[in-house]
């Protein structure tokens, strides 16, 4: 069986991804993936009626036990100074970044 | 004399109350234990095997002795001025480090975090600590609780089995299961998103508890699949599993997903027996399709003949107890359970890991960039390891709409007919109308550190008998059951109705009760055996 994910896919994923890759992880990565695919296939053998619905939670939230929305009011939040410590690279009480890609618009 | 590290919480806290120990002395007995067992302390350095360390345990990431000890000088100071210190007064907990707990590193045993302090607490470690429970350090797990072995973590050396340290005690919680079986915490709190709390129970002879999905709250869980995680319990005893869930259970403002079921008294009917009750046996548990453990090949094949036969023992004995067994139910969706996870976690772990970006918090590639997408790339391929990786491109691939072939709606459909297989095996209504269903936990017992790891099918296929319990949403405990003959222990699974948490306890007590008198019952971990006993 061919491989599903090539080369040229794998590229494309690695992409979508966001992920720097050197040559010998990436061949790992992409073979490792086509195995797996292997075992999801058996999913093709289940004979699914067109009413099976989608399960996205598998217990369902009858109102009896769903909570409650929270009511709408202000907190103070006390933890902004500490969540901002954790940026690797601030200044000012801001997050730097490096140049961010963008296309002029005319 | 039994170390006071290795008896249960429910015994410490009665000697607590009792003024026959203190806390201080219960912690000092775990940290003498860790000193004993551990070994040395992990890293993300490269990693160089070195002979001692297949010979210990290596189950933390993290020792917060100082922490700890301030912790159990509260609850001593609570009791000498007569007040309640709570009914974990004492306890030395270990957390599975994919918990948040405000100050210290969490680290989800990633290289991405290795920097990251947590600024809150995770609900179920805030509701421990207000118990007087006792934070003695974070476990190691599998990296993003994203494998079966721990053996993926960036922290090396990996935790070893207590019962034989050159096997895998399992995972993800396989530091947590690790811990509480060598005695370096009396209880652990982890994550079952396919078994990670269940499977490294079985292979380290310990109790695992996975409730309910949304039974507790997952505020402070550093996400991997969202619809999928439970926070969930390794425990001594049965006993002890009902002692916790009754702390950490219940409704959170924080989390929409924390049902706002009641939280009942776990403890009230565990000794219940179980005369009466309804229990199942399937068929479909013990011979479906999976890896060869060889050729790697999937075929039709049969569990372990010794976890097998554990499950009949069981079955015979809760009979003999006045159990009604219910042979020959139907689970048929049962072998879906791992291919349809292969797609379902995948794309909620991609989704949850966009937001590791060296920009917010976490690892940041230190070198020259071009610009910020340069900046992503070299940051996440740097910080994230070949299973983080994985799940991010196959979650990609299965959810990209040029590439797929319908699978992720189709995964979501296949969770409907594994849902409904519970459904009718516990509906009072319906034929079945069991009380539990009795399983295997895994097909076999713990492997050997490097015989798996790098086969990612070979390894999610260990979360074969437990998955589909997270598919549905479903409770699931698991029970130390007897050694196999290389003396490594044997798991059995109870799965019940949802937030039938108390039914599946009191038939794990039964069977406790059962089995008290059992040779393999005295059996201790080998890593124990050196250790002197005061």
């Amino acid at each position: 069986m061919p491989d599903s994910i090539t080369p040229e896919i794998f590229r494309h994923l690695v992409d979508l991804a966001a992920l720097e890759l050197d040559e010998d992880e990436a061949e790992y990565l992409r073979r490792q993936l086509n195995g797996q695919l292997k075992a999801i296939a058996e999913l093709e053998s289940i004979e699914l009626d067109s009413e099976t619905a989608v399960t996205s939670h598998g217990v369902p939230y009858p109102d009896a036990i769903r909570p409650p929305l929270r009511s709408d009011v202000v907190r103070p939040a006390h933890e902004a100074d500490d969540i901002l410590a954790q940026a690797p690279a601030t200044e000012d009480r801001y997050i730097v970044v490096p140049d961010i890609p963008h296309t002029e618009l005319e | 004399m039994t170390d006071l590290c290795d008896r249960p919480a429910h015994e410490l806290v009665s000697l607590l109350h009792s003024g026959e120990t203190s806390a201080q002395a219960i912690l000092e007995s775990t940290l003498a234990r860790i000193d004993a067992v551990e070994g040395r302390p992990p890293t993300t350095a490269p990693y160089l095997e070195q002979p001692d360390d297949r010979t210990r345990v290596h189950a933390y990431i993290a020792v917060t002795r100082d922490l700890a000890r301030q912790q159990a000088q509260a609850v001593d100071d609570r009791l000498a001025a007569g007040q309640d210190p709570g009914p974990l007064a004492g306890i030395p907990v270990a957390v599975k480090d994919i918990f948040c707990v405000q100050g210290t590193p969490s680290t989800a045993g990633s290289r991405i975090l290795e920097t990251f302090v947590s600024p809150y607490t995770a609900t179920p470690v805030a509701r421990l600590e207000a118990a007087g429970a006792v934070v003695v350090g974070k476990a190691n797990l599998d990296e993003f609780a994203f494998g079966s072995s721990s053996e993926s973590s960036a922290f090396l050396p990996p935790p070893g089995n207590p019962w034989d340290p050159r096997r895998v005690p399992g995972g993800s919680s396989g530091g947590s299961a690790a811990a509480v079986a060598a005695g370096e915490a009396v209880v652990s709190l982890g994550t079952d998103t396919a078994g990670s709390v269940r499977q490294p129970a079985a292979f380290c002879g310990v109790v695992g508890l996975k409730p309910t999905y949304g039974r507790v709250s997952r505020y402070g869980l550093i996400a991997f699949a969202s619809s999928l995680d439970c926070p969930a319990l390794v425990t001594r005893d049965v006993e002890d599993a009902a002692l916790v869930l009754g702390v950490v259970a219940g409704q959170d403002a924080k989390d929409a997903t924390a049902a706002a079921a009641p939280v009942p008294d776990y403890r009230a009917r565990l000794d219940a027996g179980v005369a009466g009750l309804r229990i199942g046996l399937s068929p479909d548990y013990i011979r479906l399709r999976f890896p060869d453990p060889v050729s790697g090949e999937l075929r039709e094949q049969s569990i372990a003949p010794e976890v097998e036969a554990a499950v009949h023992e069981a079955a015979q004995a809760l009979a003999a107890a006045g159990a009604e067994i219910v042979e020959g139910v139907p689970m048929p969706n049962t072998r879906f359970g791992v291919p349809a996870y292969f797609v379902i976690s995948r794309v909620e772990a991609a989704s949850n890991l966009h937001r590791y970006d060296g920009v917010k918090y976490g690892y940041r590639f230190p070198g020259e960039v071009t610009d910020l997408k340069d900046l992503y790339r070299k940051s996440r391929g740097r910080g994230f390891g070949p299973q983080p990786k994985l799940r991010i491109l196959m979650g990609m691939y299965v959810s990209a709409e040029q590439y797929e072939k319908a699978y992720y709606p189709r995964a979501l459909r296949v969770r409907t007919r594994i849902r409904r297989d519970f459904e009718q095996a516990f509906d009072p209504a319906g034929p079945y109308r069991l009380d539990a269903l009795l399983t295997p936990t895994t097909p076999a017992t713990a492997f050997e550190i490097g015989a798996v790891y790098g086969d990612s099918v070979l390894m999610q296929y260990a979360d074969l008998l437990t998955v589909p319990g997270n598919h549905a949403g479903v409770p699931g405990l698991s029970l130390p059951a007897g050694l196999d003959r290389q003396g490594l222990p044997i798991g059995i699974q109870l799965l019940g109705a949802d937030f039938h948490e108390a039914m599946l306890m009191r038939v794990g007590r039964a069977y406790e009760s059962l089995t008290a008198s059992a040779g393999w019952r005295r059996a201790r971990p080998a890593v124990l055996q050196s250790v002197g006993s005061s």
